[in-house]
Protein backbone atom coordinates (compact mmCIF):
# COMPACT_ATOMS: atom_id res chain seq x y z
CA UNK A 1 0.00 0.00 0.00
CA UNK A 2 2.64 2.79 0.95
CA UNK A 3 4.14 1.91 -2.43
CA UNK A 4 1.19 2.54 -4.44
CA UNK A 5 0.94 5.83 -2.18
CA UNK A 6 4.19 6.76 -3.25
CA UNK A 7 4.16 5.53 -6.61
CA UNK A 8 1.53 8.14 -7.60
CA UNK A 9 2.88 11.70 -6.11
CA UNK A 10 0.80 14.79 -5.30
CA UNK A 11 1.03 18.10 -7.00
CA UNK A 12 4.84 18.02 -8.45
CA UNK A 13 4.58 22.00 -7.52
CA UNK A 14 2.22 21.82 -4.12
CA UNK A 15 1.38 25.83 -3.23
CA UNK A 16 1.48 26.90 -7.51
CA UNK A 17 -0.32 23.95 -8.59
CA UNK A 18 -2.91 23.97 -5.93
CA UNK A 19 -3.31 28.00 -6.77
CA UNK A 20 -3.81 27.66 -10.51
CA UNK A 21 -5.85 24.46 -10.03
CA UNK A 22 -7.68 26.81 -7.32
CA UNK A 23 -8.50 29.57 -9.84
CA UNK A 24 -10.07 26.86 -12.68
CA UNK A 25 -12.27 25.62 -9.81
CA UNK A 26 -13.09 29.61 -9.42
CA UNK A 27 -13.97 30.27 -12.86
CA UNK A 28 -15.49 27.17 -13.37
CA UNK A 29 -17.90 28.28 -10.42
CA UNK A 30 -18.15 31.69 -11.54
CA UNK A 31 -18.82 30.86 -14.99
CA UNK A 32 -21.18 27.71 -15.19
CA UNK A 33 -20.53 25.32 -17.59
CA UNK A 34 -16.86 26.70 -18.83
CA UNK A 35 -14.67 24.49 -19.42
CA UNK A 36 -10.81 25.18 -17.44
CA UNK A 37 -8.11 23.05 -17.40
CA UNK A 38 -5.87 22.57 -14.13
CA UNK A 39 -2.39 21.82 -13.39
CA UNK A 40 -2.93 18.38 -12.44
CA UNK A 41 -0.77 15.80 -10.84
CA UNK A 42 1.80 14.00 -12.88
CA UNK A 43 0.85 10.26 -12.38
CA UNK A 44 -2.77 10.53 -10.40
CA UNK A 45 -3.81 6.17 -9.47
CA UNK A 46 -6.55 4.98 -11.15
CA UNK A 47 -9.76 5.50 -11.39
CA UNK A 48 -8.58 9.16 -10.92
CA UNK A 49 -8.52 11.19 -13.82
CA UNK A 50 -5.90 14.18 -13.59
CA UNK A 51 -8.70 16.69 -13.21
CA UNK A 52 -10.24 14.92 -10.56
CA UNK A 53 -6.82 14.59 -8.36
CA UNK A 54 -6.47 18.13 -8.82
CA UNK A 55 -9.39 18.92 -7.44
CA UNK A 56 -8.97 16.69 -4.21
CA UNK A 57 -5.59 18.25 -3.47
CA UNK A 58 -6.68 21.50 -4.22
CA UNK A 59 -10.06 21.53 -1.30
CA UNK A 60 -9.57 18.46 0.83
CA UNK A 61 -7.86 18.85 4.01
CA UNK A 62 -8.09 17.25 7.72
CA UNK A 63 -11.20 20.40 7.86
CA UNK A 64 -13.22 19.28 4.93
CA UNK A 65 -13.78 15.10 4.83
CA UNK A 66 -14.10 13.46 1.52
CA UNK A 67 -16.76 10.92 1.17
CA UNK A 68 -15.18 8.76 -2.11
CA UNK A 69 -18.31 6.44 -3.19
CA UNK A 70 -18.47 3.57 -5.57
CA UNK A 71 -14.55 2.50 -7.15
CA UNK A 72 -13.25 5.36 -5.54
CA UNK A 73 -13.27 3.78 -1.91
CA UNK A 74 -10.19 2.06 -2.67
CA UNK A 75 -8.28 5.64 -3.02
CA UNK A 76 -8.90 5.93 0.84
CA UNK A 77 -4.95 5.66 1.91
CA UNK A 78 -4.09 7.73 -0.87
CA UNK A 79 -6.59 10.55 -0.38
CA UNK A 80 -5.55 9.91 3.43
CA UNK A 81 -2.07 10.37 2.55
CA UNK A 82 -1.61 13.48 -0.24
CA UNK A 83 -4.80 15.42 1.76
CA UNK A 84 -4.46 14.51 5.39
CA UNK A 85 -8.92 13.82 5.08
CA UNK A 86 -10.05 11.22 7.10
CA UNK A 87 -12.96 9.48 5.29
CA UNK A 88 -16.68 10.51 5.84
CA UNK A 89 -20.22 9.49 5.27
CA UNK A 90 -21.92 10.54 2.56
CA UNK A 91 -24.10 12.30 4.75
CA UNK A 92 -21.71 14.24 7.03
CA UNK A 93 -19.03 14.69 3.83
CA UNK A 94 -17.83 18.34 2.72
CA UNK A 95 -16.92 16.75 -0.55
CA UNK A 96 -18.60 13.74 -2.52
CA UNK A 97 -16.47 11.96 -4.93
CA UNK A 98 -18.44 10.18 -7.31
CA UNK A 99 -18.48 8.40 -11.08
CA UNK A 100 -22.28 8.15 -10.59
CA UNK A 101 -24.67 11.24 -9.65
CA UNK A 102 -25.53 10.77 -6.07
CA UNK A 103 -28.98 11.19 -4.66
CA UNK A 104 -28.43 14.66 -3.27
CA UNK A 105 -31.18 13.86 -0.43
CA UNK A 106 -28.79 11.76 1.10
CA UNK A 107 -26.19 14.42 1.26
CA UNK A 108 -26.07 17.61 3.24
CA UNK A 109 -27.82 20.38 1.69
CA UNK A 110 -27.07 23.00 4.67
CA UNK A 111 -29.86 25.02 6.53
CA UNK A 112 -31.84 28.18 5.25
CA UNK A 113 -29.29 30.10 7.81
CA UNK A 114 -25.96 28.23 6.65
CA UNK A 115 -26.54 27.05 3.42
CA UNK A 116 -22.81 27.06 3.04
CA UNK A 117 -22.76 23.56 5.32
CA UNK A 118 -24.00 21.54 2.35
CA UNK A 119 -21.50 18.94 0.26
CA UNK A 120 -19.31 19.77 -3.01
CA UNK A 121 -20.35 16.78 -5.53
CA UNK A 122 -17.22 15.77 -7.30
CA UNK A 123 -18.49 14.22 -10.38
CA UNK A 124 -15.84 12.30 -12.11
CA UNK A 125 -17.67 12.14 -16.27
CA UNK A 126 -16.20 10.57 -19.31
CA UNK A 127 -16.36 13.84 -20.91
CA UNK A 128 -17.65 17.31 -20.48
CA UNK A 129 -18.57 17.81 -24.20
CA UNK A 130 -20.48 15.76 -26.68
CA UNK A 131 -23.24 14.70 -24.46
CA UNK A 132 -26.71 15.65 -24.78
CA UNK A 133 -26.77 19.58 -24.51
CA UNK A 134 -27.98 21.41 -21.37
CA UNK A 135 -28.63 25.54 -21.48
CA UNK A 136 -27.26 27.01 -18.65
CA UNK A 137 -29.04 30.33 -16.87
CA UNK A 138 -28.09 32.20 -13.45
CA UNK A 139 -25.75 33.66 -12.11
CA UNK A 140 -22.21 33.77 -13.83
CA UNK A 141 -24.01 33.57 -17.24
CA UNK A 142 -24.42 36.67 -19.51
CA UNK A 143 -27.55 35.08 -20.91
CA UNK A 144 -27.46 31.42 -21.26
CA UNK A 145 -24.33 28.79 -21.30
CA UNK A 146 -24.39 25.83 -23.32
CA UNK A 147 -22.85 22.55 -21.49
CA UNK A 148 -22.99 18.96 -23.07
CA UNK A 149 -20.88 16.65 -20.44
CA UNK A 150 -21.25 12.75 -20.79
CA UNK A 151 -22.19 10.97 -18.31
CA UNK A 152 -24.96 12.42 -16.12
CA UNK A 153 -28.41 10.59 -15.72
CA UNK A 154 -31.04 10.95 -18.02
CA UNK A 155 -33.08 12.25 -15.49
CA UNK A 156 -30.66 15.25 -14.26
CA UNK A 157 -32.84 18.20 -14.83
CA UNK A 158 -35.41 17.14 -13.13
CA UNK A 159 -33.22 16.02 -9.92
CA UNK A 160 -30.74 19.68 -10.43
CA UNK A 161 -34.34 21.43 -10.56
CA UNK A 162 -35.25 19.59 -7.24
CA UNK A 163 -31.84 20.68 -6.20
CA UNK A 164 -32.74 24.33 -7.33
CA UNK A 165 -36.08 24.61 -4.88
CA UNK A 166 -34.00 24.49 -2.37
CA UNK A 167 -31.99 27.37 -2.98
CA UNK A 168 -30.04 28.82 -1.03
CA UNK A 169 -29.36 25.44 0.20
CA UNK A 170 -28.48 22.88 -2.08
CA UNK A 171 -25.46 21.00 -3.86
CA UNK A 172 -22.79 22.42 -5.68
CA UNK A 173 -21.21 20.58 -8.47
CA UNK A 174 -18.19 20.02 -9.54
CA UNK A 175 -17.42 17.83 -13.32
CA UNK A 176 -14.30 16.37 -14.27
CA UNK A 177 -12.71 14.61 -17.00
CA UNK A 178 -9.56 14.23 -18.42
CA UNK A 179 -7.30 17.72 -17.43
CA UNK A 180 -10.56 20.24 -17.62
CA UNK A 181 -13.35 20.41 -15.41
CA UNK A 182 -16.80 22.50 -15.25
CA UNK A 183 -18.97 23.82 -12.20
CA UNK A 184 -22.87 23.94 -11.81
CA UNK A 185 -23.41 25.81 -8.52
CA UNK A 186 -26.69 26.03 -7.33
CA UNK A 187 -28.16 29.17 -8.45
CA UNK A 188 -27.63 28.04 -11.69
CA UNK A 189 -31.03 27.14 -13.64
CA UNK A 190 -30.54 23.80 -16.21
CA UNK A 191 -32.92 22.75 -18.70
CA UNK A 192 -33.11 20.80 -21.75
CA UNK A 193 -31.84 22.00 -25.28
CA UNK A 194 -35.16 22.67 -27.42
CA UNK B 1 10.94 36.16 0.46
CA UNK B 2 12.47 33.63 2.54
CA UNK B 3 10.99 32.44 6.21
CA UNK B 4 7.21 32.90 4.45
CA UNK B 5 4.84 30.84 2.45
CA UNK B 6 4.23 32.18 -1.05
CA UNK B 7 1.92 35.15 -0.26
CA UNK B 8 2.15 35.11 3.42
CA UNK B 9 -0.74 32.66 3.87
CA UNK B 10 0.14 28.63 4.78
CA UNK B 11 -1.44 26.28 2.40
CA UNK B 12 -4.26 24.96 4.60
CA UNK B 13 -5.55 28.80 5.72
CA UNK B 14 -5.78 29.06 2.01
CA UNK B 15 -7.88 26.03 1.64
CA UNK B 16 -10.40 26.70 4.06
CA UNK B 17 -10.47 30.20 2.46
CA UNK B 18 -10.78 28.69 -0.88
CA UNK B 19 -13.29 26.96 0.08
CA UNK B 20 -15.43 29.23 1.62
CA UNK B 21 -15.01 31.50 -1.85
CA UNK B 22 -16.45 28.79 -3.86
CA UNK B 23 -19.09 28.50 -1.77
CA UNK B 24 -19.50 32.10 -1.64
CA UNK B 25 -19.43 32.29 -4.99
CA UNK B 26 -22.30 29.26 -5.56
CA UNK B 27 -24.27 31.49 -3.20
CA UNK B 28 -23.99 35.44 -4.07
CA UNK B 29 -24.64 37.83 -1.92
CA UNK B 30 -24.79 35.55 1.30
CA UNK B 31 -21.85 35.64 3.88
CA UNK B 32 -19.98 32.54 4.84
CA UNK B 33 -17.62 32.87 8.36
CA UNK B 34 -14.16 31.96 8.01
CA UNK B 35 -11.23 32.10 10.54
CA UNK B 36 -9.59 34.90 9.77
CA UNK B 37 -5.87 35.28 10.45
CA UNK B 38 -3.86 37.58 12.39
CA UNK B 39 -2.09 39.56 9.51
CA UNK B 40 1.15 42.04 9.73
CA UNK B 41 -1.30 45.06 9.57
CA UNK B 42 -3.75 46.02 12.09
CA UNK B 43 -8.16 45.46 11.87
CA UNK B 44 -9.26 48.17 9.53
CA UNK B 45 -6.71 48.40 7.20
CA UNK B 46 -7.53 45.24 4.54
CA UNK B 47 -7.04 42.43 6.34
CA UNK B 48 -10.07 40.59 4.53
CA UNK B 49 -8.90 41.74 1.29
CA UNK B 50 -5.72 40.91 1.78
CA UNK B 51 -6.51 37.34 2.69
CA UNK B 52 -8.71 36.95 -0.05
CA UNK B 53 -5.91 37.96 -2.82
CA UNK B 54 -3.81 35.71 -0.84
CA UNK B 55 -5.33 33.04 -1.43
CA UNK B 56 -6.22 33.65 -5.10
CA UNK B 57 -3.04 35.44 -6.34
CA UNK B 58 -1.04 33.21 -8.38
CA UNK B 59 2.48 34.17 -9.75
CA UNK B 60 1.19 35.13 -13.40
CA UNK B 61 -1.04 37.76 -11.50
CA UNK B 62 -0.54 41.33 -12.03
CA UNK B 63 -1.95 43.19 -8.71
CA UNK B 64 -3.55 46.48 -8.67
CA UNK B 65 -4.39 48.13 -5.25
CA UNK B 66 -6.18 51.16 -5.00
CA UNK B 67 -7.58 52.96 -1.65
CA UNK B 68 -10.63 55.87 -2.37
CA UNK B 69 -9.59 55.43 -6.20
CA UNK B 70 -5.75 56.56 -5.61
CA UNK B 71 -3.19 54.28 -5.92
CA UNK B 72 -0.19 56.20 -4.04
CA UNK B 73 -2.19 56.44 -0.28
CA UNK B 74 -0.81 54.48 2.47
CA UNK B 75 -2.65 51.52 2.52
CA UNK B 76 -2.26 51.07 -1.16
CA UNK B 77 1.18 50.96 -1.22
CA UNK B 78 1.70 49.21 2.00
CA UNK B 79 -0.69 46.37 0.24
CA UNK B 80 1.07 46.36 -3.04
CA UNK B 81 4.35 46.31 -1.62
CA UNK B 82 3.46 43.52 0.78
CA UNK B 83 2.49 40.88 -2.38
CA UNK B 84 5.13 42.49 -4.49
CA UNK B 85 7.69 41.09 -1.21
CA UNK B 86 5.50 37.62 -0.48
CA UNK B 87 4.42 36.74 -3.51
CA UNK B 88 6.87 38.57 -6.33
CA UNK B 89 3.94 39.07 -8.30
CA UNK B 90 3.76 42.37 -10.63
CA UNK B 91 2.25 45.04 -9.49
CA UNK B 92 0.59 48.02 -11.75
CA UNK B 93 -1.23 51.28 -11.19
CA UNK B 94 -3.23 50.67 -14.71
CA UNK B 95 -6.50 49.32 -14.36
CA UNK B 96 -6.51 47.59 -17.72
CA UNK B 97 -3.15 45.79 -16.76
CA UNK B 98 -4.60 44.42 -13.65
CA UNK B 99 -6.15 41.05 -13.38
CA UNK B 100 -6.45 41.14 -9.53
CA UNK B 101 -7.85 44.48 -7.72
CA UNK B 102 -8.03 45.10 -4.65
CA UNK B 103 -10.15 48.12 -3.56
CA UNK B 104 -10.65 49.68 -0.65
CA UNK B 105 -14.15 51.54 -1.05
CA UNK B 106 -14.14 52.75 -4.64
CA UNK B 107 -14.60 50.68 -8.22
CA UNK B 108 -11.77 51.93 -11.21
CA UNK B 109 -13.90 54.09 -13.85
CA UNK B 110 -12.10 51.96 -16.27
CA UNK B 111 -15.49 49.15 -17.13
CA UNK B 112 -13.70 45.82 -15.32
CA UNK B 113 -12.73 42.58 -18.07
CA UNK B 114 -13.83 39.11 -17.88
CA UNK B 115 -10.37 38.79 -16.94
CA UNK B 116 -10.24 40.11 -14.01
CA UNK B 117 -11.43 39.75 -9.94
CA UNK B 118 -11.79 42.29 -7.92
CA UNK B 119 -11.45 41.98 -4.18
CA UNK B 120 -13.11 44.67 -1.94
CA UNK B 121 -11.83 45.41 1.74
CA UNK B 122 -14.54 45.61 3.79
CA UNK B 123 -15.07 46.49 7.41
CA UNK B 124 -19.29 45.71 8.33
CA UNK B 125 -20.29 42.70 6.47
CA UNK B 126 -23.62 42.77 7.55
CA UNK B 127 -26.25 45.57 6.02
CA UNK B 128 -28.62 44.80 8.71
CA UNK B 129 -26.11 45.16 11.82
CA UNK B 130 -26.95 49.02 12.71
CA UNK B 131 -31.08 47.99 12.10
CA UNK B 132 -30.30 44.62 14.18
CA UNK B 133 -26.81 44.34 16.23
CA UNK B 134 -27.36 40.92 16.95
CA UNK B 135 -25.86 38.01 14.42
CA UNK B 136 -28.23 35.67 15.56
CA UNK B 137 -31.01 37.72 14.38
CA UNK B 138 -29.58 38.89 11.40
CA UNK B 139 -28.77 35.26 10.06
CA UNK B 140 -32.55 34.52 10.59
CA UNK B 141 -33.79 37.36 8.59
CA UNK B 142 -31.31 36.50 5.72
CA UNK B 143 -32.51 32.63 5.73
CA UNK B 144 -36.23 34.51 5.91
CA UNK B 145 -35.26 37.27 3.21
CA UNK B 146 -37.05 39.40 5.78
CA UNK B 147 -35.57 42.54 4.83
CA UNK B 148 -38.74 44.70 5.32
CA UNK B 149 -36.72 46.67 8.64
CA UNK B 150 -34.17 48.17 5.86
CA UNK B 151 -37.17 49.57 3.24
CA UNK B 152 -38.05 51.24 6.97
CA UNK B 153 -35.51 53.01 7.20
CA UNK B 154 -35.38 53.53 3.96
CA UNK B 155 -38.56 55.04 4.12
CA UNK B 156 -38.03 56.99 7.01
CA UNK B 157 -35.10 58.84 5.15
CA UNK B 158 -37.73 59.49 2.82
CA UNK B 159 -40.18 60.84 5.56
CA UNK B 160 -37.39 63.30 7.05
CA UNK B 161 -35.09 64.20 4.47
CA UNK B 162 -37.10 64.03 1.48
CA UNK B 163 -34.52 61.37 -0.27
CA UNK B 164 -32.80 59.05 0.74
CA UNK B 165 -29.74 59.60 2.14
CA UNK B 166 -27.53 57.29 1.86
CA UNK B 167 -24.95 58.12 0.52
CA UNK B 168 -21.73 55.51 0.72
CA UNK B 169 -22.08 52.06 1.37
CA UNK B 170 -25.82 51.73 -0.04
CA UNK B 171 -27.72 48.46 0.53
CA UNK B 172 -28.19 45.90 -2.87
CA UNK B 173 -30.13 43.02 -3.26
CA UNK B 174 -27.41 40.19 -5.54
CA UNK B 175 -29.40 37.52 -7.66
CA UNK B 176 -33.35 38.86 -6.25
CA UNK B 177 -32.22 37.04 -2.88
CA UNK B 178 -30.18 38.32 -0.28
CA UNK B 179 -29.45 41.78 1.01
CA UNK B 180 -25.71 42.50 0.75
CA UNK B 181 -23.92 45.39 2.00
CA UNK B 182 -21.28 46.72 -1.05
CA UNK B 183 -19.12 47.95 0.99
CA UNK B 184 -18.44 51.69 1.75
CA UNK B 185 -18.05 52.53 -2.27
CA UNK B 186 -19.75 55.31 -3.20
CA UNK B 187 -23.75 55.01 -4.30
CA UNK B 188 -21.97 56.79 -7.53
CA UNK B 189 -20.08 52.85 -7.73
CA UNK B 190 -23.60 50.67 -7.13
CA UNK B 191 -25.00 50.95 -10.95
CA UNK B 192 -20.72 49.31 -11.90
CA UNK B 193 -21.68 46.22 -9.32
CA UNK B 194 -24.67 45.23 -11.50
CA UNK B 195 -23.83 42.77 -14.21
CA UNK B 196 -20.51 43.13 -13.68
CA UNK B 197 -18.18 41.26 -16.10
CA UNK B 198 -15.72 40.61 -13.01
CA UNK B 199 -15.89 38.28 -10.48
CA UNK B 200 -16.42 40.46 -7.36
CA UNK B 201 -14.90 39.42 -4.18
CA UNK B 202 -15.25 40.42 -0.39
CA UNK B 203 -13.21 39.92 2.83
CA UNK B 204 -13.92 41.62 5.88
CA UNK B 205 -11.52 40.53 8.24
CA UNK B 206 -12.14 41.84 11.71
CA UNK B 207 -15.98 40.50 11.04
CA UNK B 208 -14.70 37.35 9.56
CA UNK B 209 -16.62 36.98 6.63
CA UNK B 210 -16.34 36.36 3.25
CA UNK B 211 -18.60 36.83 -0.06
CA UNK B 212 -18.91 37.14 -3.77
CA UNK B 213 -20.73 38.32 -6.69
CA UNK B 214 -20.63 36.19 -9.51
CA UNK B 215 -20.01 37.68 -13.43
CA UNK B 216 -23.47 39.42 -15.07
CA UNK B 217 -25.42 38.79 -11.62
CA UNK B 218 -27.98 41.19 -10.53
CA UNK B 219 -27.63 43.55 -7.93
CA UNK B 220 -30.26 46.75 -7.84
CA UNK B 221 -29.70 49.06 -5.40
CA UNK B 222 -32.86 49.52 -3.07
CA UNK B 223 -35.50 52.15 -3.67
CA UNK B 224 -38.78 53.10 -4.09
CA UNK B 225 -40.96 53.04 -7.16
CA UNK B 226 -41.50 56.63 -6.70
CA UNK B 227 -37.72 57.38 -5.12
CA UNK B 228 -35.83 56.16 -7.42
CA UNK B 229 -32.64 55.03 -6.67
CA UNK B 230 -30.12 57.74 -7.81
CA UNK B 231 -25.95 57.69 -8.03
CA UNK B 232 -24.92 61.08 -7.01
CA UNK B 233 -20.98 63.31 -7.92
CA UNK B 234 -20.34 66.50 -7.44
CA UNK B 235 -21.44 68.66 -9.91
CA UNK B 236 -18.39 69.83 -11.31
CA UNK B 237 -15.99 68.70 -13.45
CA UNK B 238 -12.47 67.50 -12.45
CA UNK B 239 -9.49 70.31 -11.87
CA UNK B 240 -6.67 68.26 -13.74
CA UNK B 241 -8.33 66.17 -16.58
CA UNK B 242 -11.91 68.21 -16.73
CA UNK B 243 -14.06 64.88 -16.53
CA UNK B 244 -17.65 66.00 -15.85
CA UNK B 245 -18.76 62.00 -15.32
CA UNK B 246 -16.39 60.65 -13.05
CA UNK B 247 -16.19 60.15 -9.37
CA UNK B 248 -14.71 63.52 -7.55
CA UNK B 249 -13.25 63.92 -4.20
CA UNK B 250 -13.40 67.48 -2.69
CA UNK B 251 -9.96 68.78 -1.45
CA UNK B 252 -9.58 71.98 0.73
CA UNK B 253 -6.74 73.79 -0.78
CA UNK B 254 -6.11 76.67 1.88
CA UNK B 255 -7.65 77.53 5.27
CA UNK B 256 -9.67 80.37 3.74
CA UNK B 257 -12.36 78.10 1.98
CA UNK B 258 -10.58 77.37 -1.59
CA UNK B 259 -10.95 73.98 -2.48
CA UNK B 260 -11.36 71.89 -5.86
CA UNK B 261 -12.82 68.81 -7.52
CA UNK B 262 -10.23 66.03 -8.58
CA UNK B 263 -11.27 62.61 -9.90
CA UNK B 264 -10.97 59.97 -6.81
CA UNK B 265 -9.75 57.63 -9.59
CA UNK B 266 -5.70 58.71 -9.92
CA UNK B 267 -5.07 56.39 -13.14
CA UNK B 268 -8.40 57.74 -14.68
CA UNK B 269 -7.57 60.88 -14.35
CA UNK B 270 -3.68 60.21 -15.00
CA UNK B 271 -4.70 58.52 -18.06
CA UNK B 272 -6.89 61.22 -19.15
CA UNK B 273 -4.61 64.02 -19.08
CA UNK B 274 -1.76 61.69 -21.10
CA UNK B 275 -4.09 61.51 -23.68
CA UNK B 276 -4.89 65.24 -23.42
CA UNK B 277 -0.93 66.08 -23.87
Amino acid sequence: MADHILAHPGFADPVHDAQSSFRALLQALARPGTLHAVAAPPDPPAPLSPATAAVLLTLVDSDAPVHLAGPFALLAPWVAFHTGSGEAAADGAAFVLADALPEFAALPTGSDEIPEASATVILQVPALKGGPPLILRGPGIETMQEFAPLGLPGDFVARWAANRRLYPRGIDLVLCAGDRIAGLPRSTTVTEWR
Amino acid sequence: MKGYNFAYLDEQTKRMLRRALLKAVAIPGHQIPFGAREMPLPYGWGTGGIQVTASVIGRGDTLKVIDQGADDTTNAVSIRRFFAKTAGVRTTTRTAEATVIQTRHRIPETPLTDAQIIVYQVPQPEPLYKLEPSRTETRRMHALADYGAMHVKLYEQVARYGQIAISYDYPVMVNGRHLMAPSPIPAFDNPKMHRMKALQLFGAGREKRIYAVPPYTEVVSLDFEDYPFRAGRAPHACALCGDTASYLDEVVTDDRGGRMFVCSDTNHCATRRERAA
